[in-house]
């Protein structure tokens, strides 16, 4: 479904990865490992569209994606380092309006009872900027639970969320999986949980350098590399 | 392309996004008050600093009404797309399979409804406070039904150009300033005509004119501007 051929993205003079293939079918888990700084987010917000600057090739249901992005959007749901919450709604209504621009109107029981499984039963009418920062991304992972679209890009998904929040999430990402949806996700933790459909991508194995010649010594050192 | 269009319910994502950024404004009231209080303030200020009597002020009344409104609305500016950029909502509209045009319209409308629409209940008190003869009123209120929503139309394309820039107020000045000249021209020329007794119809045709023109070509700007902010 999604493929990616020979990306190769520069920041600053640096190259954050190079030569860089994959490709996700159904059912399927990709799991992007990486030092703080190699370029997880960065290479997340590519493959979401959010960044053209890059270069190589992405391709979404064998076709380019540039001239597939109003199916591409359809199917996808990004969860970002911001959870997309607004502090003045409730969690309902930030549910709502976060549904709505991904053409999906669900039901008040349909998140009502996402709700409840991320533990936000009872708060369901309290502003969120009264909830803490871990529970307004329980808002936005209650939002994914509902969402119907096949991809999920996941940045750091287990960011602030305690110990039960995280079994819970392993095991929506392994039903999402199951059921033949496609996940995207970069996390420091290992995903155990989800037996035998994780592969891993080690952004460092394609990590370049600096390009000036200044830090060649750095380089030789193996400090960047 | 493989998208079905019909299944895709834009206008209800729009008036979804018109909702929220209207709910966002009443729970917060003080961030829609802002510019109304500064648009009071300004127009106070003149009668103190220029001259009290009736004929001078009558004079300057059409003038004065119009650049604080336009002021006001500079000012409203900044927070267009600045929280959606900080909580990050403005990813997911990016991301929306619907055309970000048609969102980012939707925002606009939401932003002149919480200030334009305040902006012209407050003018006829001004204008009153300022002695603008009573047969400019309908002048008064017609160009700024038309020009506001110009106003916040063209400061959007500002407004998303420096959605990424800290304290980003003047540089937001700097950009929309030359787009409303225009507007101020055409509106302050139709008040001015209807204080000498003449037709106005042609300055607000002209508005008019301007404001199917952006409504047309703002929204694509405002989304080109977004993408390629957020790009980098």
């Amino acid at each position: 479904m999604l493929e990616v051929v020979q990306l190769r993205c520069e920041r600053d003079d640096r190259v954050l990865f190079s030569e860089l293939s994959m490709k996700l079918s159904l059912g399927e888990l990709l799991q992007i490992e990486g030092a703080n700084g190699s370029g997880k987010t960065t290479l997340l917000r590519i493959l979401a569209g959010l960044s053209g600057d890059f270069q190589g090739n992405i391709f979404w249901k064998e076709k380019k994606l540039s001239s597939m992005y109003a199916d591409f959007r359809l199917s996808t749901f990004y969860f970002g380092h911001k959870p997309a919450v607004k502090a003045e709604l409730t969690p309902v209504e930030n549910i709502r309006w976060r549904a709505s621009l991904r053409n999906e109107s669900p039901s008040e029981d349909r998140i009502f009872s996402a709700l409840e499984q991320v533990n936000l039963a009872g708060f369901e009418e309290v502003a969120c900027g009264h909830l803490s920062a871990g529970q307004h991304r329980r808002v936005a992972l209650a939002d994914l639970s509902i969402s119907v679209s096949p991809l999920w890009i996941l940045d750091e998904p287990f960011t602030a969320i305690d110990v039960h929040g995280v079994a819970w999430l392993e095991t929506v990402l392994a039903k999402h999986v199951k059921e033949g949806g496609m996940v995207i996700i970069t996390s420091h933790q290992s995903l155990s949980d989800i037996s035998g459909t994780v592969r891993k991508v080690k952004l460092d194995d394609f990590a370049g350098g600096f390009l000036e010649d200044e830090f060649d010594d750095e380089m030789d050192s193996g400090a960047f590399l | 392309m493989s998208v079905d269009v019909q299944q895709l319910e834009g206008r209800k994502a729009m008036m979804g996004l018109i909702r929220r950024d209207l709910k966002l404004a009443f729970r917060t009231p003080g961030q829609s008050l802002n510019p109304v209080v500064f648009y009071l303030m300004v127009a106070s200020l003149f009668p103190l600093g220029i001259a009290p009597e009736r004929e001078t002020l009558s004079q300057l009344a059409g003038g004065i009404v119009w650049i604080g409104a336009l002021l006001a609305v500079l000012l409203s500016l900044d927070s267009l797309f600045k929280g959606d950029n900080d909580d990050g909502s403005l990813d997911q509209l990016l991301l929306s399979p619907h055309p970000l045009p048609l969102l980012v319209l939707g925002k606009v409308i939401a932003h002149w409804l919480t200030t334009g629409v305040a902006l012209i209940v407050m003018a006829p008190v001004l204008a009153l406070m300022l002695h603008l003869p009573e047969r400019a009123f309908p002048a008064l209120m017609a160009s700024l039904l038309l020009g506001t929503p110009l106003m916040s139309l063209a400061g959007g394309i500002g407004a998303a150009l420096t959605v990424r820039v800290q304290r980003s107020g003047v540089l937001i000045t700097l950009l929309s300033l030359p787009l409303y000249i225009p507007v101020l021209i055409f509106g302050t020329g139709a008040v001015q005509s209807a204080v000498d007794g003449m037709g106005y119809a042609g300055h607000l045709l002209w508005l008019g004119a301007f404001l199917v023109m952006g409504l047309c070509l703002a929204p694509i700007a405002i989304a080109a501007a977004l993408r390629i902010v957020v790009d980098g």
